[in-house]
């Protein structure tokens, strides 16, 4: 049953458009994000997918403008829709402010919250869980040193961590992997963002503690109301979390949708052979893995045409090396960038 | 799959305590129980699987197998093609240098296990020039054979491991263990750090693989779905002890111990359709160096009882080849991946 869609334009969060992202370095230019489109909503999770190098990371990143040098946003908006109490709107071009600029300080960490994949390069290890989830409280909710103890505390109570007040005058070292991913997502919604940015956030973890991290994980947006973008190579993960889907191939979103579309009615020739490529725990077929052909070009020789063309098995002769194809809508939101559907989106 | 035809090695008992020591004159600080009295057998031919979470010990069996470390007690009984049987836990390392050839790796990180000042000729050639004293073009022939078998072009193995992918790196590392025609191949997490489209690649390459040349693998994963399609029985560890050991159908389907329903239900199903009952477990896994007593999943077991905390429960066949260390065993029902 596919999902309700009822997104509304109040419940918009952020709108990037025609994201370009380039790393100019001295073999040439790298074009990690080549004009990629989304929407995050307010309590609803949208699952970035794609393999290494696809962009998805730099694309999250630059959303706070976290990229690594040397690489920049050459074009494109980022529009952050910022609902204050009062019910008023604001909406912010991420993609115009500088780095280091006021505006994008007093958002990064406040109304945007981040969390990355490795918690043990992530956190400090020469502070205490306790000072640095309380530079964060201080520093955006002017709250003193007393009340962000007091708040601080909570939160890790909140995010599962026993003995929270024991521990937040411990050394991240002195913690477990699940734990420190739990220190991190508390530092990142201790200020209650509207949108948390989750970069991998289990892939670090086993099994058992990537369950925990995602029930708390869900248990959070029920009670906040956040929207989430999570970030993951994992399809197990997509399917438990995922509102909506993005599929990401070189750079470009090869295909959008909610995630019952996604891995029951796949429409670009990557969606598919990606779901038909994971082994799955089912016993009732017991079939040779399907595998995609070849592999991820390397991002200095980026294919003509299509990106995926190469590795596609549905290539249409003569058209897929010469056009990339635009993005062609599927309905109820969803689009998909392949020739295939170009006819579908006449119609 | 390839048919089974007797033991290959009988593993008995084994345990590796590493030692913890501390303070000015390092002083004896208890140890760390990474395995403690596991005992197995792998059938020529087969995969035999070996999951659990970090710490678990699974990685350490395997360095025990390979005689990369010396193991604190047991036995690890080696059935040669012909010959009396060794024990490797017992041999030097001068005894172990047959059996080196005979048993190999592939390892976890393709970009940390290539020397990057090697040309992949090197690489994977290195053991026919110690082994078999191959030279020139010999050696080039029979490089160019492998590189070939793994699927890499014979041309490109003047080239340096930078030069390639990590799929096509972790292919040069086939190749390098199957240099020598090994009977057992330890994979420790060998694909894990690859992408999902050049992990099934490499997956399929590793069955082809195993029935061209009747290998048997001892196949080391956290991944439980990957080793639902390799493996022919599967090894559950936890905390240095195995849990649970099953031919993969009955493991996956009716598991007997609690633990493994827990990291069966953890694994994220890739359809939004079933999403799935998760048996979230409390806390983390235990310190190794300070297990809890009796059974060491008992803190974390929503099934146990007061027996749980005091006796270990011994690893006992309860149906046809299925082991589980369960006191409940027989009376829990637990949920496979159909539940």
């Amino acid at each position: 049953m596919p999902v309700e869609r009822q997104l509304s334009a109040e419940d918009l969060l952020l709108e990037v458009r025609d994201l370009h992202v380039h790393f100019p370095l001295d073999e040439g230019t790298v074009k990690a994000v080549a004009g990629v489109d989304f929407d995050v909503y307010r309590n609803r999770t949208l699952c970035v997918v794609g393999e290494s190098g696809c962009g998805k990371s730099v694309s999250a990143q630059s959303i706070l403008q976290l990229v690594d040098r040397p690489g920049r946003i050459v074009q494109g908006q980022i529009r952050f829709h910022r609902h204050d109490a009062d019910g008023s709107v604001t909406v912010t071009d991420l993609a115009a402010l500088r780095s280091s600029s006021r505006a994008l300080r007093a958002i990064r960490g406040r109304h945007i919250g981040m969390v990355f994949q490795e918690p043990n390069t992530s956190l400090s290890p020469i502070h205490t869980v306790g000072n640095q989830i309380s530079e964060v409280i201080r520093l955006h909710l002017g709250e003193d040193e007393e009340a962000a103890r007091r708040r601080g505390i909570e939160m890790l109570e909140r995010v599962g961590i026993a003995r929270p007040a024991q521990n937040y005058d411990a050394y991240t070292f002195e913690l477990s992997g699940g734990m420190r991913q739990r220190v991190m997502i508390a530092m990142a919604l201790v200020c209650s963002p509207a949108l948390l940015i989750a970069d991998e956030p289990t892939t670090a973890l086993d099994v058992t503690t990537q369950a925990q991290i995602m029930s708390l994980l869900q248990e959070l947006q029920a009670d906040f109301g956040m929207g989430v973008m999570l970030i993951t190579h994992d399809l197990g993960v997509v399917a438990e979390m995922a509102d909506d889907v993005v599929v990401m191939y070189l750079g470009q979103v090869a295909e959008y949708g909610d995630v019952d579309r996604i891995f029951h009615a796949p429409a670009h020739p990557y969606t598919k052979a990606l779901l038909r490529s994971i082994p799955n725990l089912d016993f009732d077929q017991d079939i040779r893995l399907d595998s995609i052909r070849g592999m991820v070009p390397d991002p200095f020789h980026r294919p003509a045409g299509c990106p995926f063309g190469p590795r596609c098995d549905e290539v249409i002769e003569g058209r897929c090396e010469a056009e990339n194809p635009p993005a062609f809508s599927l309905g109820e939101g969803g689009s998909v960038r392949c020739l295939h559907y170009e006819e579908v989106a006449l119609s | 799959m390839s048919s089974t035809n007797g033991t290959l090695l009988s593993v008995r008992n084994l345990s590796m305590f590493y030692p913890m020591r501390a303070g000015f004159l390092q002083g004896h600080r208890g140890e760390v129980r990474a395995v403690d009295d596991v005992s197995f057998d792998i059938q020529a031919g087969e995969t035999l699987g070996l999951v659990g979470e970090s710490g678990c010990g699974k990685t350490t069996t395997g360095r025990c197998i390979l005689r990369v470390v010396a193991p604190t007690a047991g036995e690890l009984w080696y059935h040669p093609r012909e010959g009396e049987s060794v024990d490797l836990a017992r041999l030097d390392t001068g005894g172990l240098l047959p059996w080196r050839q005979e048993i190999r790796m592939i390892f976890q990180d393709p970009f940390a296990s290539l020397n990057p000042r090697l040309p992949v000729l090197e690489i994977v050639g290195e053991c026919l020039k110690v082994n078999r004293g191959l030279r020139g073009s010999a050696l080039e022939e029979r490089v160019a054979e492998l590189l070939g078998m793994v699927g890499l072009r014979p041309e490109y193995m003047r080239r340096y491991p930078h030069a390639f992918s990590g799929g096509e790196r972790q292919r040069i590392g086939i190749a390098r263990a199957l240099a020598l025609n090994p009977r057992l191949v330890v994979a420790d997490e060998a694909v894990s750090a690859l992408d999902v489209s050049v992990r099934s690649q490499t997956l399929n390459l590793l069955q082809d693989l195993q029935n061209e040349m009747q290998l048997t693998y001892l196949f080391i994963s956290h991944d439980l779905s990957v080793i639902r399609y390799v493996c022919n029985r599967v090894a559950v560890m936890y905390v240095g002890k195995l849990v649970e050991l099953a031919d993969t159908r009955s493991l996956f389907l009716t598991p007997q111990h609690p633990y493994t329903e827990a990291l069966l239900s953890s694994v994220p199903k890739p359809d939004p359709r079933v999403r799935s009952q998760r048996i979230v477990l409390e806390g983390d896994v235990p310190d190794p160096s300070q297990p809890p007593s009796g059974c060491h999943f008992h803190p974390r077991c929503r099934y146990a009882v007061d027996r749980c905390a005091e006796e270990t429960p011994p690893l006992r066949e309860t149906a046809d080849g299925h082991h589980v260390a369960c006191h409940l065993a027989d009376e829990i029902e637990l949920v496979g991946i159909h539940g």
